[in-house]
């Protein structure tokens, strides 16, 4: 290996054999400090992140720190399968943490990246994986500027974890924070529900229920950045995702110490979600999403929010779903369709499918 | 959408509530079970009793597979499962049922016991043919609705010649446990349970067909209306029930004819009796010992009966004593008269069985109607 100042360039004398990305797979090795290891961050890593504070190769990275206050988030990704209609895992990796960002009004501006391998895992799968996290952080106009790689013997991972953590910055005079959200506030989502889970779901191993829906994964801190300017007073961000929107409201509520009232036929879904959960015995509510926010904003604001949000390609099917409400107990309650009220309640474990 | 959004038109809805409450007699109440945990939670997911005059009062039965199940039958399956050779196969919401130990098969799967969640019963056999090595066990429960796929899997294994794949059969019987509601010495001893008519469920129904069900009108002199289980196929056959009992009527009502006929579907049922029999007894979580309520696997197809490869021991442990499951399925209680309902007894940390499925009368009243006992 030759450091000439910022630039780093494997030495053709380096008697190395290049790395297999047809067939070869990840070894111990590739995670051992050695020179297999540098091979791997040479040759995949810097290759596909590319960027001036990565190259540096430091276990740092050092960057300027710009005026307001700093927001960081991290988030570890196991999902399977890995591939996925709509995405992936390292897809999935950027646009999660940034969204975890985003979601307090800042603008994300940089992330980092810990991969734990499964000895055994294709070096094509992991490429793939490398290079479709490259092109969302590109997308998405952030810098993977700092990582970590670790190998985990065989049968003690599941192929691949990536933790990233991303940080960003919130400008002067921005409150955005679950406890803001007040009686008397809208509740408004960016688009349909469930999108991503059901394209989880519908490839899982004993499931086999065909649907053309794919996962909505996406950063959504530009959507954001259009909110922001349109109504500069919202109040809560938060990306309904693990849990889905069900889980979100409740942990807004209990934040805020309010109660929620939704009203079911104004929720966005799809019609192949609903069918997918009346086949599972699942509620589309609890379904994850990847690619979609919830915000809540003082009511006269809601209509210039929706607006805003509608005319942005990633809230396009935004709705207001629903209103904050005075409720000791911070229930989130639902009006139904049919004209009757319930619980929209926590979820207890995870969803299992009903028997019968 | 089709076969969806039709059944749960809120304007069709309000206009049969606004029949109902036009039709109900203000002077006399209804008591009406709806014995399937399918109707209860549509009840409670939809909000059915807002629609309700407060004279109509539904009552959850014992309908649900989870519920009924006794501790001895898991602990069985827990103990199986903690044999090493064997791969314990279940359908999802079986996992989190709380035995008396506090354990459960999601604990013990969590402690290293090889559990699969299965969606179909024939997963059950793909995974015994990729692994010949290991004993599978189908943990098979259920009422009818989920007894013709265990036959079939039977069948299925006994011609591939499988000879690691097994069941571990718990179905029972929807009539038998409506006749044990009605008449049984033990409910009486909790007392009166005013029953003026049953939902009957319409899953259970397209196998078993609408026959079944006469003698208990007769017999009984109670009204039953077989449902869907949308909201509006609920409140419709609540419409139909109350018809029958203010003309004095006591008859079997197919409110679910899209899929229920008089005589059920027959090939399932003849599939159903070449593998199963009945069982002389077999005890219900909260109901006890329900006479000719459940199916054992016949003779013929023994190799692959788990109660006799693995000799299976009859185990009988009763419910946590704080726990009203008991009285609660058999309509005689409300899930908020228990004591320990909402405190000790949530759905993430089950006692009784009625917390544990999202079918259950405790969890569905808790998830998603508990904000009517704080209004």
């Amino acid at each position: 290996m030759i450091s000439t100042g910022n630039q780093v360039k494997v030495s053709k004398t380096a008697y190395i054999r290049p790395l297999d990305f047809k067939k070869g797979r990840v070894e111990m090795a590739h995670g051992g400090g050695g020179r297999m290891m540098m091979q791997l961050i040479d040759s995949l890593f810097l290759t596909a992140f590319d960027n001036d504070m990565l190259r540096q190769m430091n276990d740092q990275a050092c960057f300027a720190v710009p005026a307001g206050r700093m927001v960081m988030s991290t988030d570890s990704h196991v999902v399977s399968p890995l591939f996925f209609p709509g995405g992936d895992i390292g897809s999935l990796s950027v646009h999660g943490t940034l969204n975890d960002v985003a979601m307090s009004g800042a603008r994300p501006l940089y992330l980092s990246a810990s991969f734990i391998l499964e000895e055994g895992f294709p070096l094509a799968d992991l490429k793939r994986i490398v290079e479709s996290m490259a092109k969302a952080a590109q997308q998405a106009g952030v810098s993977i500027i700092t990582g970590d790689t670790k190998v985990v013997e065989q049968g003690k991972g599941d192929g691949i974890f990536i933790t990233t953590t991303g940080v960003g910055v919130v400008p002067e005079g921005l409150q955005i924070s679950a406890e803001r959200a007040q009686p008397g506030d809208k509740i408004l989502v960016s688009g349909t529900l469930g999108d991503h889970g059901i394209a989880i779901l519908s490839l899982r191993e004993n499931l086999t229920f065909h649907t053309t829906i794919q996962s909505d994964t996406a950063s959504l801190h530009e959507l954001v950045t259009c909110m922001i300017e349109a109504v500069p007073t919202i109040h809560v961000l938060r990306d309904p995702t693990r849990g889905g929107l069900a889980t979100t409201l409740n942990e807004i509520a209990r934040q805020a110490g309010v109660g929620m009232m939704v009203y079911e036929n104004k929720l966005p879904i799809r019609e192949q979600v609903r069918a997918a959960c009346e086949f599972l015995g699942f509620d589309p509510l609890y379904i994850a999403n990847e690619g979609k926010l919830v915000a809540i904003c003082p009511a006269a604001a809601a209509e210039t929010l929706l607006q805003t949000m509608q005319a942005h390609p990633l809230g396009s099917e935004a709705a207001v779903i629903g209103e904050v409400i005075e409720d000791s107990h911070h229930f989130v309650q639902m009006e139904t369709s049919f004209g009757g009220q319930r619980v929209v309640d926590w979820l207890s474990g995870e969803q299992l499918p009903r028997i019968c | 959408m089709k076969y969806i959004d039709e059944f749960r038109d809120g304007g069709l809805a309000k206009k049969i509530a606004a029949r109902i409450v036009r039709e109900v007699d203000p002077r006399r109440h209804y008591h009406l079970m709806e014995f399937c945990g399918g109707h209860t939670h549509a009840i409670s997911r939809y909000g059915i009793p807002d629609l309700l005059p407060s004279n109509v009062h539904m009552i959850h039965g014992p309908g649900c597979p989870v519920c009924v199940l006794p501790i001895g039958r898991i602990e069985n399956a827990i103990q199986l499962a903690q044999q090493a050779e064997v791969i314990l196969c279940s359908y999802g919401d079986m996992l989190r049922v709380p035995t008396h130990r506090g354990m459960s098969l999601l604990k013990i799967k969590a402690q290293g016991a090889d559990i699969r969640m299965i969606y179909s019963s024939t997963d059950a056999i793909k995974i015994a043919q990729q692994n010949p090595q290991r004993q599978v066990v189908f943990l098979a429960i259920g009422f009818e609705t989920t007894t013709p796929p265990s036959a079939i899997v039977i069948k299925q294994a006994q011609a591939l010649g499988l000879t690691n794949f097994s069941v571990f059969c718990n179905h029972v019987l929807t009539p038998s446990a409506i006749s044990h509601i009605l008449q049984s010495p033990e409910v009486r001893q909790f007392g009166w349970v005013p029953l003026d008519g049953f939902i009957g469920p319409a899953h259970v129904s397209a196998v078993i067909g609408s026959r079944p069900y006469e003698y208990f009108a007769e017999e009984f002199q109670k009204p039953v209306v077989i449902a869907g289980f949308e909201p509006l196929d609920v409140m419709q056959a609540i419409l139909m029930l109350i018809r029958q009992i203010n003309e004095g009527r006591a008859q079997v009502e197919n409110e679910f004819t899209r899929a229920v006929t008089y005589q059920g579907n027959l090939k399932a049922q003849h599939l159903v009796a070449e593998v199963f029999e009945l069982r002389r007894a077999f005890e219900w979580r909260g109901l006890g010992w329900v006479p000719y309520s459940a199916l054992r696997i016949k003779a013929a197809f023994s190799d692959f009966d788990a109660e006799k490869r693995f000799q299976i021991p009859a185990l009988s442990i009763a419910d946590n004593k704080a726990c009203e499951c008991g009285a609660i399925l058999r309509g005689i209680k409300h899930p908020k008269d228990c004591k320990i309902f909402g405190t000790v007894c949530t759905p993430d940390n089950p006692i009784g069985s009625c917390m544990v499925s999202s079918e259950g009368a405790c969890a569905a009243y808790y998830s998603y109607g508990r904000f009517r006992q704080t209004a």
